[in-house]
């Protein structure tokens, strides 16, 4: 007896990537971070993270069983909203918060509208919106070296002291940007969110366009707006925002015009938050906006299809 | 001349290695022919033999008035023994000739023609239907069609796709390769045919013998030889196009919309057989490779030969083969019995192992856009199986759908394995009942 032959439309061969290596490369690409957070926030860091992980993948896990889903939880994508979420709030957040925003990231941010690839906005930041709009205090208290303060762009908003007097400290700029102040717990490194970035754009899993024009937009606006612009894209959530949130695949356009807006409608919006708006940090808010427009964004940026008579 | 390149595309493995060195063996004909009335895009033809009847090798055994049709020929000669409906590789049965071989190879008369130069346009376009010749590079459109567009067109440049884009596949490759003066004196009859001056030869870096060869063989003609990116779909009509002169065939139209004939180096070497040497097309080679191929190699076999003796000549372990695929692994038929001939149109027959296809579970689209990049034709194929998935037909038109050149790097890129080309083809389907 002959053995009966697979049939099947074409294409028979197959690239040997899955949406399990995808995820995999962007979780890689969050380690520089997190060394980054271990150096400069210790175990606590870890304990965070770990909690944060571990909490997706729970809530994942009793979601695709309630939903009655194949359980998925190793794909690698409950892992990244892990780490989102504990890269967003502030590393000496009491756990149970921990907990709460990681379970709503899932639960709210995720598995309601379907489970991977259906969500609207980014679980993470979904997880972040909830836990600050319920507990404010407790995600704007930042500790570093045992000292409660404010953030760098806490103290520019408030005007506490000027750019100019803050510069005066020579190791101002090189501090931003390898992420030695205080602020939340995977943000501050510019240096590892960029080397993180190269990586996914290495690998071709991220659109260089997408970070340059976003940051690009806020450099430009810090100028118009007359702050320092390098301190401005250094500091808060931008570079993670820009490398690893506005390029979420899920939930940014698909086609490499929209990408372009989308990247760019939320630099103006990180910029109007920060420079008319009460919160001195803007890009999880920007970043859930403008994940609302992109169905809207995908329909009317169609590429100009191949012979197509102008 | 400078090298343009087209938009997206992906670059899958090669896989050319295993038989791009083989030299072209000939297979020895089978004891019987299968020869199928459909071997071009067109309808089928009318037999014009019957059962019991003894043909010459290179007699026309059946025809059609039809304008998108050519003739086929006996392959051998024998009696023929069947004429029915019988397996087809490209899908389903289609009425079949079959021959039994009676071993004396004897051919019916063969008019050569040397001098074609001083025959009309007519003429020659004659005898290229006569013989059989369609486009080979997979297609099988009637090149005597081809090389007559309609009067209002000027052409102004003639295009040989030597690309062979498709991985495993190395058919035009051993072509140029071994009969590279065919190809050029091929090329000729069709600039005299076409009244065009100059001819372009596109060949992928990744045949750098071929290149060579070819480039020697156009020396002191008015034929160049490009070398292009190695990059799928680059040897489709419209990639190519745009790839060597950087023109955009308008949706729906034909190359010649933009001056352009295009046609396949393996074609060529077939022209020259036509009218020089008044060979019929009976005969075809083919890449036979895939893991599951013992000792892959480039056979020239007969057009009616079963599959079959072409696995069994390499070698093929049985127990390893998930899949037998007619043509590259990009746009080929996957096969569901040994007992389909070699076509017109077969350049090359896979046996691939399960490794080999990649296959994985299709899982949930994540938007990556992988399949928007590498879209060809600049399409967004992430929305037709989004919109196959709730029977959206008409909005998949909306979408372009129609443009679809169905070449499957988006299916091969998707990272979630989506069914894509499957959406799109069903959607095609779909929308051209709905029009009836």
């Amino acid at each position: 007896m002959a053995k009966i032959l697979k049939m099947g439309p074409s294409p028979h061969i197959r690239t040997k990537e899955t949406v399990d290596d995808v995820m995999y490369d962007v979780i890689i690409a969050l380690l520089p971070a997190l060394l980054a957070a271990c150096y400069f926030f210790g175990i606590r860091a870890i304990i965070v993270t770990a909690v944060s992980i571990l909490s997706c993948m729970v809530t994942e896990y009793v979601c695709q069983k309630l939903m009655k889903q194949d359980v998925q939880i190793f794909d690698g994508s409950a892992v990244i909203t892990g780490i989102l979420y504990a890269f967003v709030i502030p590393p000496y957040m009491s756990l149970v918060y921990v907990v709460i925003g990681a379970v709503v990231s899932i639960a709210l941010g995720k598995m309601v509208f379907g489970g991977l690839g259906h969500n609207i906005f980014n679980p993470a930041l979904v997880g972040r919106a909830f836990v600050q709009a319920s507990w404010p205090v407790a995600i704007t208290t930042f500790m570093y070296d045992d000292v409660g303060g404010a953030t760098l762009l806490d103290t520019m908003k408030r005007g506490l002291s000027s750019d100019v007097a803050l510069i005066e400290n020579g190791n101002l700029y090189l501090n931003t940007f390898i992420g030695k102040m205080g602020g939340c717990l995977g943000e501050t490194s510019a240096l590892a969110l960029l080397i993180g970035g190269l990586y996914l754009i290495y690998k071709k899993q991220i659109d260089w366009k997408v970070p340059a024009i976003m940051i690009g937009t806020v450099f430009v606006a810090s100028l118009i707006a007359g702050a320092n612009p390098i301190l401005h894209i250094f500091s808060g959530g931008l570079f993670l925002g820009a490398f690893f949130m506005a390029t979420d695949m899920v939930t940014s356009p698909h086609t490499p015009k929209g990408r372009a807006i989308f990247a760019f409608g939320i630099g103006v919006l990180v910029s109007l938050i920060r420079f008319k708006g009460g919160y001195p940090e803007g890009v999880a808010y920007s970043i859930l906006i403008m994940n609302g427009f992109v169905p809207l964004i995908n329909r009317y940026t169609n590429p100009k299809k191949f012979g197509e008579v102008k | 001349m400078k090298f343009f390149g087209f938009k997206g595309g992906v670059h899958p493995p090669e896989n050319k290695i295993q038989t791009e060195n083989q030299a072209v063996e000939v297979l020895t004909a089978p004891k019987m022919v299968f020869i199928p009335l459909l071997q071009h895009i067109g309808v089928p033809l009318t037999p014009c033999v019957e059962v019991g009847e003894r043909v010459l090798k290179g007699q026309i055994i059946a025809d059609s008035d039809a304008f998108l049709s050519v003739p086929v020929h006996a392959t051998v000669s024998g009696v023929v023994k069947k004429i029915e409906n019988l397996p087809f590789p490209l899908m389903g049965s289609v009425q079949t000739i079959v021959i039994e071989n009676d071993e004396k190879d004897e051919w019916t008369t063969l008019e050569k023609l040397p001098e074609w130069k001083n025959s009309t346009k007519e003429e020659l376009l004659g005898i290229i239907r006569a013989k059989g010749i369609v486009g080979l590079g997979g297609a099988a459109f009637p090149t005597h069609i081809k090389l007559n567009p309609p009067s209002d067109v000027k052409i102004d440049m003639l295009l040989l796709n030597g690309a062979e884009c498709e991985p495993y596949l190395n058919s035009d490759n051993r072509v140029m390769i071994e009969e590279s003066t065919k190809v050029v004196e091929g090329i000729k009859i069709m600039k005299h045919i076409l009244n065009v001056d100059s001819a372009v030869i596109g060949i992928e870096d990744n045949k750098l013998e071929a290149i060579e060869i070819m480039k020697k063989a156009c020396q002191g003609t008015n034929i160049e030889v490009m070398p292009l990116k190695t990059m799928y779909p680059q040897g489709g009509e419209k990639s190519l196009i745009k790839a060597i002169l950087n023109k955009e065939v308008p949706s729906g139209k034909l190359p010649s919309a933009v001056g352009v004939v295009v046609n396949n180096t393996t074609t060529a070497a077939a022209i020259y057989d036509a009218v020089v040497n008044g060979l019929p097309l009976i005969d075809k080679v083919v890449t036979v490779t895939g893991k599951a191929i013992k000792e892959p190699k480039n056979l020239k076999a007969v057009i009616g030969t079963p599959i079959s003796e072409l696995l069994e000549k390499c070698g093929y372990n049985e127990e390893n083969v998930e899949k037998i695929v007619m043509g590259g692994p990009m746009m080929g038929m996957a096969q569901l019995t040994l007992e389909v001939p070699v076509i017109k149109g077969t350049s090359g027959l896979l046996a691939l192992t399960k490794e080999e296809t990649n296959y994985c579970k299709p899982k949930a689209c994540i938007g990556c856009g992988k399949c928007v990049d590498a879209c060809p034709m600049s399409l967004e194929p992430i929305m037709y199986a989004r919109l196959a998935e709730f029977s959206q037909w008409e909005e998949m038109a909306k979408y372009h759908l129609m443009d679809c050149i169905e070449c499957g790097s988006c299916a091969y890129i998707c990272p979630a394995n989506r069914p894509l080309t499957e959406a799109i083809k069903i959607g095609k389907a779909k929308l051209r009942t709905m029009k009836k």
